[in-house]
């Protein structure tokens, strides 16, 4: 479903990725981990279109989409889900999620927004509050409740967990692998090792702008490399 | 008795002015508010529109309400146009060359329309321009009515799109999170673009509701680009309803200043203000907290 082909991207000039490849497939939930400062949102920055990769190819569904604009990307049904959230403060949390069924999905927008609501009924009790006054946890869910507004064919999901307490660590997790079950296609970028190998069934491990570890999830749990650069095992 | 009439008469051609003045003023808070920078072109558009109205009705012998409709679309098309294909694509996204890319602008606008009309003050005669509506003992300038009136039904009409549309709602996402916009789809340089035509548009009905009791020369818009300006502080950057608060606010100020101490210092109440606001309240009446 999405292939990224030796990528190479960055900022004003200066490589961050150099050359990542990687695929996800239909309805898998595929983990890209990688410690602080890899690359990881710049991977996702470039597959989305917010920076123009300066080599390498994307391609979605079978069609490349390289370098085009975000709003042609979530046309086609990738929706990024991004890192600090980006929910709108000054809109109420029913607009937000309205918003996200501005580009796809806009003559659904009423039944989607009933299962963003039974998905997560915290959003529920808070439509009408503004989005910036709400609770980290709540503006998580904010985020990808307004990416699934657009009926995703892919999700990508940048440190969902990033700031929550264990619980709601625990609470976003078992929400991620819900919609996931639903038969899209999850590709969740991670510095949660253990919680993200438990979900994912393949994972791709980032250092400094390279891939350097890849494989199904049951085997990279056991990899010792990996236990001991995460883990400090 | 006729003391208070006179207040009652200043009192309200100042709101009637005022609701003018909102209406220049709309267009610059919308920009500001949007894409965080002060349109220096706003003046010298909003004369442009009125030369625009002047044309209309001496060549082609439009009515300025009439003009509206048509000068509307027009100048929002000439907005749209001039950010997302002059302002937009020359600042390289850099704000500093937004400003000189709009003073530019102004610079040449203001010139074109004056070796075009020359420096001369022109106005446009048109039958309605003194007639008069009695309100108790009251006598209101018909089209003065008329501006007041039509300004906040564009206030309001205005609020509907930002509150209600998708368009609008676009608008105030991309005035905060330019990111989560672009990752819901929505064409941010497109919303850039409406929101300047938004804005140009207000001109071009500010200048066809001004032009029956108003006249124009090269240099009028800046006189009620500095009045907007006061009003953009006043009411707070980049909020709608202080646009509209501030305008009549600063209307009225002008009329009763001008009342009391003579027609020459009306303006400096405005000034005042000014400089009072910024000194006690800088965020404005409904401006955001920094
Ligand atoms: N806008 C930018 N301009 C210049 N350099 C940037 C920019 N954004 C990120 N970088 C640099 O790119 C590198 C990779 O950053 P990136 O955000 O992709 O890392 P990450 O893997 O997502 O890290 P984290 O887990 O902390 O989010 C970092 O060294 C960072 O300083
Ligand atoms: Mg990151």
């Amino acid at each position: 479903m999405l292939e990224v082909r030796d990528l190479v991207a960055g900022y004003g000039g200066v490589p961050i990725l150099r050359g990542v490849s990687l695929d996800v497939k239909a309805g898998e939930i595929v983990a890209v981990l990688g410690a602080n400062g890899v690359g990881k949102t710049t991977l996702n920055r470039a597959v989305s279109g917010l920076i123009r990769p300066h080599s390498g190819s994307v391609i979605f569904e079978g069609a490349p989409v390289t370098g085009h604009s975000p709003t042609r990307i979530v046309a086609a049904g990738l929706i990024h889900v991004p890192e600090g959230r980006k929910i709108f403060p000054n809109m109420s949390v029913r607009e937000n999620l309205e918003l996200g069924s501005y580009r796809r999905a806009r003559a659904n927008r009423a039944a989607n927004l009933e299962r963003a609501f039974s998905i997560f009924p915290r959003l529920k009790e808070r439509s009408g509050q503004f989005a910036g006054t709400l609770s980290g946890g709540e503006q998580q869910m904010l985020a990808i409740g307004r990416g699934l507004m657009a009926e995703p064919k892919l999700v990508i999901m940048d440190e969902p967990s990033l700031g929550l307490s264990p619980l709601l660590v625990e609470e976003m997790f078992g929400l991620i692998a819900r919609i996931a079950g639903e038969g899209l296609a999850v590709m969740l970028v991670e510095q949660n090792v253990v919680q993200s190998l438990e979900l994912a069934s393949r994972a791709y491990v980032l250092e400094n702008g390279a891939v350097v570890m890849s494989g199904p999830a049951d085997e990279l749990k056991r990899d010792p490399r990996l236990m001991k650069t995460y883990l400090g095992m | 008795m006729l003391k208070l009439d006179i207040f009652l008469s200043a009192l309200a051609n100042g709101l009637m002015t005022g609701a003018v003045y909102a209406l220049v003023a709309l267009g610059l808070t919308l920009v500001y508010g949007v894409l965080h920078i002060i349109n220096f072109a706003h003046g010298a558009t909003l004369t442009a529109a009125m030369f625009a109205v002047f044309v209309m009705h001496s060549v082609f012998k439009v009515d300025p309400y009439l003009a509206i409709f048509i000068l509307t679309p027009l100048f929002f098309g000439l907005g749209y146009a001039v950010q997302r294909f002059v302002i937009g694509p020359a600042s390289h996204g850099d704000d500093s060359n937004i400003l000189l890319v709009t003073l530019g602008l102004s610079i040449i606008i203001e010139n074109a329309l004056l070796a075009g009309f020359r420096s001369d003050t022109r106005s446009i005669d048109v039958p309605y321009g003194f007639s008069v509506v009695e309100v108790g003992n009251l006598f209101l300038s018909t089209p003065k009515l008329v501006a007041f009136a039509a300004s906040f039904l564009v206030a309001l009409l205005l609020w509907l799109l930002l509150a209600r549309t998708d368009t609008g709602k676009a608008i105030r996402a991309v005035a905060r999170e330019k990111t989560g916009a672009a990752l819901s789809g929505i064409d941010v340089d497109h919303i850039y673009a409406v929101t300047f035509g938004l804005g140009a548009a207000c001109l071009a009905i500010a200048a066809c509701l001004l032009m029956p009791t108003f006249l124009v020369n090269p240099r009028i818009g800046n006189a009620f680009v500095l009045v907007a300006f006061t009003i953009v502080v006043l009411g707070g950057m980049g909020s709608i309803l202080g646009a509209l608060v501030g305008g009549l606010i600063i209307g009225v100020v002008e009329s009763l200043s001008g009342l009391y101490f003579g027609e020459s210092l009306g303006q400096i109440g405005i000034f005042l203000i000014f400089i009072l606001v910024l000194l006690f309240r800088p965020t404005g009446l409904f401006g955001a907290k920094a």
